[in-house]
């Protein structure tokens, strides 16, 4: 398959795989954008932690089931904490502002994480054995890539029907159109966003047990090249729509994805400079986004 | 929700002054609108109606002048603040959430205020009906004409069952066969509900049929007030709207 650019089908499964869970974390970070207008940089810590609760979770030798609730535990807390420590009293603050917070929340969380665990970091290894291949007709896939691409197409239909069959989703979506005026009309602000923060730490906490299964190697700077990743996939996609801005996430994952497996090993390190150069001439030619118009303008 | 009817209870503007680049919008203007009254307010253009139904609902804020809803002293209260108080507010410009259909940008509203998912969906029925919007229920809010969209400000603020509803302009752009049907709408709400109405708007023939009393600004100041048939009567009224006032002035 696509053998001229040494491309194989598990390299493309492994590409769609990359694309979900970058799609995952876009979600995220836009969830969060929607009812505050904040791009939160420090999204890729809430992951590093979560992957630092399945590390010391697999330290400590506990069951699967345990080390996923303590991930989930640990970056849902942090979430909370982060807007109601940070967010919440710079809500109605200049996005410049909220966004260096965001930008002191990262680095701190990041200097935390050397203090604790130390520039070489954890292996997190709970669940090392969706490394394993199966094998489908004559190909042989990662199990975590089939597992990836299921969690995150049940995580995002999961958040559709919260978004269209609920009271709190339709709150949610009122709130990204016009937050004043949804707040005039009675809306509650700070139940909107805790709602939009908890929801977006959860998918943070799916994104940290599958990359942790894909690199166990946990550093303090876990994930942060991923969400400055999906940052640009998300601007590329079109950062006022969740769908344009989800397709932004996964497209620059796929093409990660498959342009990490066609070059070969000895220019890898040239990936980003590839992808980047991508997303400055996508934006040069479609400044509004990949997959959105210039008309639109609401968000989640 | 059935909003309790208390007549004694008012939202009142007391010496309200306001002034832009040095330009007085408004000065020492005190109005007074009591739940279960319509109370128009018309003024030719730049009179300061706009201005002052900012501050009543706290889009602004007065230089000097009080702002009271019931016996609370709600000045400095931020919109939202007072929409959880029960003061609702449509606007001359659409802030419709525009992704949204129709009948759940009504049922916002509603939710907003406490009721139930079923009985926010029989509100909007109900409100979209009431205004002759049931044929775009599930039609995306952006899909409305300008008219439709002022009539969809209209149902989102009385589906929150407010105590006071200022209704700026709501119906510009209405055709003409709908106005009865308006202004039986706008009744309901100050004899059903109770509800303290302030209705801004330039078709005379609907502020002087619905209205209980009428409030008339003036570059800035009350040129008069009084029940409608005093209003009609008054010459320094009609001057104002002939430009007679500025002529007189010269």
């Amino acid at each position: 398959m696509l053998a001229f650019l040494n491309i194989d089908w598990q390299t493309l499964a492994d590409a769609v795989a990359l694309g979900s869970i970058y799609a995952l974390m876009a979600v995220g970070i836009g969830l969060v954008f929607g009812v505050l207008r904040l791009v939160n940089f420090a999204y890729g810590q809430l992951v590093m932690a979560g992957a630092f609760a399945l590390a010391m979770a697999s330290e400590w030798g506990w069951p699967v089931w345990a080390s996923i609730a303590l991930c989930f535990a640990v970056v849902l807390v942090l979430s909370l904490l982060m807007d109601r420590l940070v967010f919440r009293p710079l809500r109605g603050h200049s996005p410049a502002v909220m966004l260096v917070a965001t930008f002191a929340v990262a680095f701190l969380m990041q200097s935390v994480a050397l203090l604790w665990f130390g520039p070489l970091g954890k292996i997190a290894t709970s669940l090392a054995y969706l490394n394993r291949p199966w094998t489908i007709s004559t190909v042989d896939i990662r199990k975590i890539t089939i597992v990836s691409v299921v969690v995150a197409v049940l995580c995002l239909l999961l958040l559709h029907l919260l978004l269209e069959r609920t009271e709190i989703g339709l709150h949610m979506r009122a709130s990204s159109m016009d937050f004043e005026t949804a707040r005039m009309l009675g809306v509650r602000a700070n139940r909107v966003i805790a709602v939009a923060v908890l929801l977006s730490g959860a998918l943070a906490a799916v994104v940290a047990v599958m990359l942790t299964v894909q690199n166990p190697l946990v550093t303090p700077d876990f994930a942060l090249r991923d969400t400055i990743v999906v940052l640009a996939g998300v601007v590329v996609g079109g950062m006022n729509r969740p769908v344009p801005a989800t397709l932004g996430g996964f497209s620059i994952g796929f093409a990660s994805g498959l342009l990490g497996g066609a070059l070969p090993t000895n220019q890898s390190q040239y990936l980003d400079s590839f992808i980047f150069a991508a997303v400055i001439i996508v934006l040069l030619v479609r400044p509004n986004g990949l997959f959105t118009t210039a008309k639109t303008v609401e968000r989640v | 929700m059935q909003l309790e009817r208390r007549p004694g209870e008012s939202l009142r503007a007391s010496a309200i002054s306001r002034s832009f680049d040095g330009v007085q919008a408004l000065h020492g203007v005190d109005l007074e609108v009591r739940r279960g009254e319509v109370v128009g307010l018309i003024g030719p253009n730049g009179a300061g109606k706009s201005t002052l139904v900012n501050v009543l609902s706290g889009f602004d804020h007065p230089d000097s002048g009080t702002v009271t809803l019931g016996d609370q002293e709600i000045t400095r209260w931020t919109p939202h603040r007072r929409g959880r108080h029960g003061l609702a507010r449509t606007f001359q410009h659409t802030r419709g959430f525009r992704s949204l259909s129709v009948r759940e940008n009504v049922e916002v509203s509603a939710l907003g205020v406490g009721a139930g998912p079923r009985v926010a969906a029989a509100r909007a029925t109900d409100l979209l009906q009431r205004l002759g919007l049931s044929r775009y229920a599930d039609a995306p809010a952006s899909a409305l004409a300008h008219g439709d969209e002022r009539r969809l400000g209209v149902a989102r603020a009385l589906a929150m069952e407010p105590r006071f509803v200022l209704l700026d302009e709501p119906a510009a752009g209405l055709p003409e066969a709908e106005v009865p049907a308006f202004a039986e709408l706008v009744r309901s709400v100050r004899d059903d509900h109770g509800a303290g109405v302030l209705l801004i708007d330039h078709n005379m023939a609907l502020i002087m049929e619905i209205s209980d009393r009428i409030h008339v600004l003036d570059r800035g100041r009350t040129l008069a007030q009084g029940a409608p048939a005093e209003i009609r009567g008054n010459l320094d009224v009609a001057a104002a709207y002939l430009g007679e006032t500025a002529v007189a002035e010269e």
